[in-house]
């Protein structure tokens, strides 16, 4: 049994790429410094990578009270083992009471990796952090394909390791003034753990998005007015990171190509989110939508049936609705922008 | 070449629904399925068989039901089932899973270990690189692409905004998106051989060279606190306001849901 | 009596439900809009097995049984009767005749890659005077050496043009009547076979049915199927396994369209309620269900008894006879609970019903089906 006395502060694992701080590891910070205040303690960045020290400014002013640092050429480019073999010996070497990870790609290949090897637990993809009467972290997360939501603990293992869904913790406003505490470590033999070999880094491309694969999509009907209205849609799906798809009206009027139809005779689609602009809602295009996780609808007619499956219904004029969404949403995208 | 999957079955939990009165999953009559990245994961496998003419072996941790997976599996063409089976098991969080799941492998020879990144029911995606952990070899996450050569492995590794084009000397382990491969149907054929001929080979708490303090509930780390379902999708709200106050009401929504 | 489905059964079942929905279904409607013959289809089928399933494996076939192969047709039926046909028609008409009747070398050469998916099959009877009254058969064959030499037309052929293989009855004796006739394998491209008219048809539009022309066609002797004469006998004992085949088909037509009705009625909402509250719909859903599962019994019976028993005639009649008045009866009434929108093509029920009323024609007539049971009754 493990002294869980001997473990103390919030470690925070802070993911780069090619010298770029995910925006899940301000999330982190953000989130850290609340539990460390709960826990009378600090928040600890942990930067692993090579020539990446420029980094600890940034990090201290979002949440970092002390930073932690392995620079390594062997950590440049993120690898399973050499990444893991270090954070271990971190792990042993401070002896954290929680640490954190974006679950991201590296986050959820890292973290069960270094949380088995020094066999404490871990949970994944949570979504709400809290501390208990006990000063111990509650860990609640999605299970059964999002369907219910469990709340995990760690009760005897340390530190407790969480991997944390991107997008949901609030990172700090920026503070200044704090000067961190950097430790630079030295991990022996990270180059020779290597036991992969990388031959390429490729970026990827986007391509036309399949409706039926889209996440968020922005659909049009005939109560937009005329085809050029769809250009705002387009611009919605823009900032919102989403698809624009079509009901059988607009398609028949030929403003929208076929396999952007969403409906009886078109596609079905279930994307997390659906937004339907200026449709009524005729029973062939619900067939085809009323799956989505997510419904919002926009339409002059309050008695649309549209609006018997809308999560979230607004009556009013989608030309002048559409625009403020943008606005409105590209104005927090950049509020949210580190500098 | 000896090739490893492990698969999982899994309730569909696409097709789990709230029941709007008790405010709890209706779990009856929802099919029992193989968790999709395992079906691709094996899938991949049997791809690699029909190529180099490797032996495919599929494992499963589970209760007894879990028979049906493997069975799906053999019918699919793989060669050999194993089913880790025993009470002492139950309760397992993924370290415990993965501890379990590596003394049942450390049994047999292999080059190559597949399991898939996540199962839909328990959505962690820990098991595989755990297990690749306890065994002591490379794991590869995210593969969306695999090819394989005398000896090594190559694989296309995913992340979010890129990919790395990756090369590892077997034997390893992968995880296995969905996309990996299109997974193919059973034969007929295939079903009534591995219904009728097939043996499946059982193993207990005997049979593992495991630590009691590693495996089941008691061996788990992490405890579940409590599970409680999701508010039920109720009728939506509309309003009708001036379009500033409507466009406001709706990013507060979408704010509360974290789309924004 | 075990009504349960052994384990392979059901994960079969699953299997052909699996396929349907995933690979058929999709284009059900744009092959019956197009009367196009899915070939990408027939691809898939053959790459799984499925035009092989109750054949031997030492035949290139699946080693399943007849059950099985009925309820690949039942599944691919529920969602596209087209593609149910052409399995039935290739399965139990154009290979199980060179299984039970064929020689070794027969089976090497037509059976084996018939039951790989390899080639299609085809089933040329019916003539334009000869369709119930299948005995007036009018294409002659003649011997001529090692060959025969073939002459006349056959109409109505499910598989037509699209088959490789087709088994041909022609009259080699006139004088001794049904005892003149045989059968033959003849392969698409020998000398003298065409492809005739294409029919334009109310349903199934998508399944290939063309007339077959013989123009001094020449068949080798070898691929004549058993002696002369045996030809009317072979046809008869074909038939009844193809009316298992066509039972399933009609069977699962009527389960697809009772599957879709149950849907809908939750959805349309009328008099401020789903119509499926009314007990009016209830009721006629209720005994739509009873009338599909009496007829899976039937079919099923029929599907074990061929396998087990030495005569199935009956019990294929019977359900041939059941499961085709069914399917066309679900099917109309169907259409009506869907009220207008149920006459639109935007909806698969039309379809549906017009694709049941060929189970009640070809293969035996609902009116030849009823002789058959009669017949065995009054022996």
């Amino acid at each position: 049994m493990i002294n869980k006395e001997e473990y103390k502060g919030v470690f925070i694992f802070i993911e780069q790429v090619e010298g770029e701080v995910a925006k899940v590891s301000y999330e982190l910070l953000g989130k850290g410094q609340e539990l460390a205040q709960e826990l009378n303690t600090q928040v600890t960045a942990v930067l692993l990578g090579h020539k990446v020290g420029n980094l600890a400014d940034k990090l201290a002013k979002y949440g970092a009270d002390e930073i932690v640092s392995v620079d390594d050429p062997a950590l440049d480019i993120y690898m399973t083992e050499p990444y893991a073999k270090a954070l271990a010996a971190i792990v042993d070497r401070f002896k954290p009471d929680i640490m954190l990870f974006g679950a991201t790609a590296i986050g959820r290949d890292l973290a069960p990796r270094v949380s088995a090897r020094v066999h404490t637990g871990l949970t994944a993809d949570c979504t709400k952090l809290e501390i208990n009467e006990e000063k111990s972290i509650m860990m609640t997360r999605p299970a059964f394909g999002g369907n219910i939501m469990a709340t995990i603990a760690c009760p005897d293992h340390r530190p407790q390791m969480a991997t944390v869904r991107p997008g949901v913790m609030e990172q700090i406003p920026k503070r200044s003034g704090i000067v961190p505490k950097v430790h630079n470590v030295t991990v022996e033999n990270l180059s020779a753990s290597k036991n992969v070999e990388i031959i390429e880094v490729i970026k990827k491309i986007s391509a036309n998005v399949d409706i039926m694969d889209a996440n968020v999509l922005i659909s049009g009907g005939r109560g937009l007015g005329c085809p050029e209205n769809f250009a705002l849609l387009e611009e919605l799906a823009e900032v919102l990171g989403g698809t624009v798809s079509s009901s059988r009206a607009a398609v028949d009027a030929g403003w929208q190509p076929k396999d952007r139809q969403v409906g009886q005779t078109g596609k079905t689609v279930r994307p997390n989110l659906y937004i339907a602009c200026g449709i009524s809602g005729a029973i062939q295009h619900l067939a085809g939508m009323e799956e989505s996780e997510i419904i919002v609808a926009i339409n002059k007619d309050p008695s649309a049936p549209i609006f018997e499956v809308a999560d979230y219904g607004v009556v009013g004029d989608v030309c002048k609705i559409v625009p403020g969404l943008i606005n409105e949403i590209s104005r927090l995208r950049e509020q949210q922008k580190i500098v | 070449m000896n090739v490893i999957v492990c698969i999982k079955q899994v309730p569909d939990t696409t097709e789990v629904r709230l029941d709007p009165v008790t405010n709890t999953l209706i779990r009856d009559g929802v099919p029992s399925i193989i968790n999709p990245d395992d079906k691709a994961g094996l899938e991949a496998a049997l791809a690699i068989k029909d190529q180099t003419g490797a032996k495919v072996t599929v494992i499963s941790m589970g209760p007894p039901q879990a028979e049906n997976a493997l069975r799906e599996a053999l019918a699919m063409g793989a060669d050999e089932a194993v089913l880790v089976t025993d009470r002492a098991f139950g309760g397992a969080d993924t370290w415990a899973t993965s501890s379990t799941l590596a003394a049942a492998i450390a049994k047999f020879d292999y080059d190559l270990i597949i399991t898939g990144r996540q199962a839909i029911d328990g959505d962690t995606a820990q098991v595989g690189p755990q297990i690749a952990e306890h065994l002591g070899i490379p794991n590869i996450s995210y593969a969306e692409e695999i090819k394989v050569e005398e000896g090594y492995i190559q694989v296309k590794r995913q992340y979010e905004e890129r990919y790395h084009l990756i090369r590892a000397e077997l034997p390893c382990l992968i995880t296995a998106l969905a996309e990996l491969a299109e997974p193919r149907y059973m034969s007929p054929g295939g079903i009534f051989d591995a219904c009728r001929k097939a043996e499946i080979t059982v193993l207990s708490r005997t049979d593992l060279d495991v630590d009691d303090s590693n495996i089941g509930l008691k061996g788990s780390p992490t405890r579940v606190k409590r599970s409680f379902t999701k508010q039920a999708k109720g009728k939506g709200s509309v309003i009708e306001k001036d379009t500033l106050e409507s466009v406001n009401w709706l990013i507060d929504r979408l704010q509360e849901k974290y789309i924004i | 009596m075990d009504f349960e489905l052994s384990r392979e059964h059901t994960m079969a079942r699953q299997l052909f439900r699996d396929f349907a929905e995933n690979e058929v279904k999709p284009l059900a409607e744009e092959v019956d809009e197009e009367e196009r013959f899915p070939k990408e289809t027939v691809v898939k089928l053959a790459r799984y097995g499925f035009l092989g399933i109750p054949f031997a494996k030492e035949h290139g076939g699946q080693g399943c049984d007849t059950l099985t192969y009925a309820m690949c047709v039942e599944e691919l039926s529920r969602v596209c009767a087209t593609t149910g046909v052409i399995v039935s028609a290739h399965t139990s008409l154009g290979a199980e005749p060179i299984r039970k009747y064929g020689t070794n070398e027969q089976k090497e050469k037509y059976l084996v890659p018939l039951a790989k998916g390899e080639k299609l099959g085809a089933f040329g009877l019916t003539e334009p005077n000869a369709g119930t009254d299948a005995s007036g058969q009018q294409t002659k064959a003649v011997l001529d050496g090692d060959n025969y030499i073939l002459n006349g037309t056959k109409i109505f052929i499910t598989n037509g043009g699209e088959a490789d293989i087709y088994i041909i009855f022609a009259m080699t004796d006139k004088s001794s009547g049904t005892k003149g006739i045989s059968a033959f394998i003849v392969e698409k491209g020998f000398q003298g076979f065409s492809i005739g008219k294409k029919e334009k048809k109310m349903g199934i539009r998508g399944s290939a049915t063309t007339e077959l022309v013989f123009e001094d066609c020449i068949v080798p002797a070898a691929n004549r199927l058993s002696v002369e004469g045996k030809g009317f006998g072979i046809a008869m004992g074909t038939l009844d396994g193809g009316r298992i085949g066509i039972a399933a088909q009609a069977l699962g037509i009527a389960q697809g369209a009772l599957d879709e009705t149950v849907n809908y009625v939750k959805e349309r909402k009328q008099f401020g309620r789903s119509i499926s509250h009314f007990q009016n719909t209830q009721f006629q859903l209720a005994d739509l269900k009873s009338r599909i599962e009496a007829a899976r019994l039937l079919v099923y019976r029929a599907a074990l008894a061929k396998d087990s028993k030495a005569r199935f005639s009956e019990e294929a009649a019977m359900a041939k006879l059941f499961a085709s008045e069914t399917a066309m009866a679900v099917t109309t009434k169907c259409v009506q609970l869907y009220g207008g929108y149920g006459y639109t093509r935007d909806y698969p029920i039309e379809r549906m019903m017009r694709d049941a009323k060929i189970t009640e024609i070809y293969e035996g007539t609902s009116e030849v089906q009823r002789m058959v049971i009669a017949g065995a009754m009054l022996k």
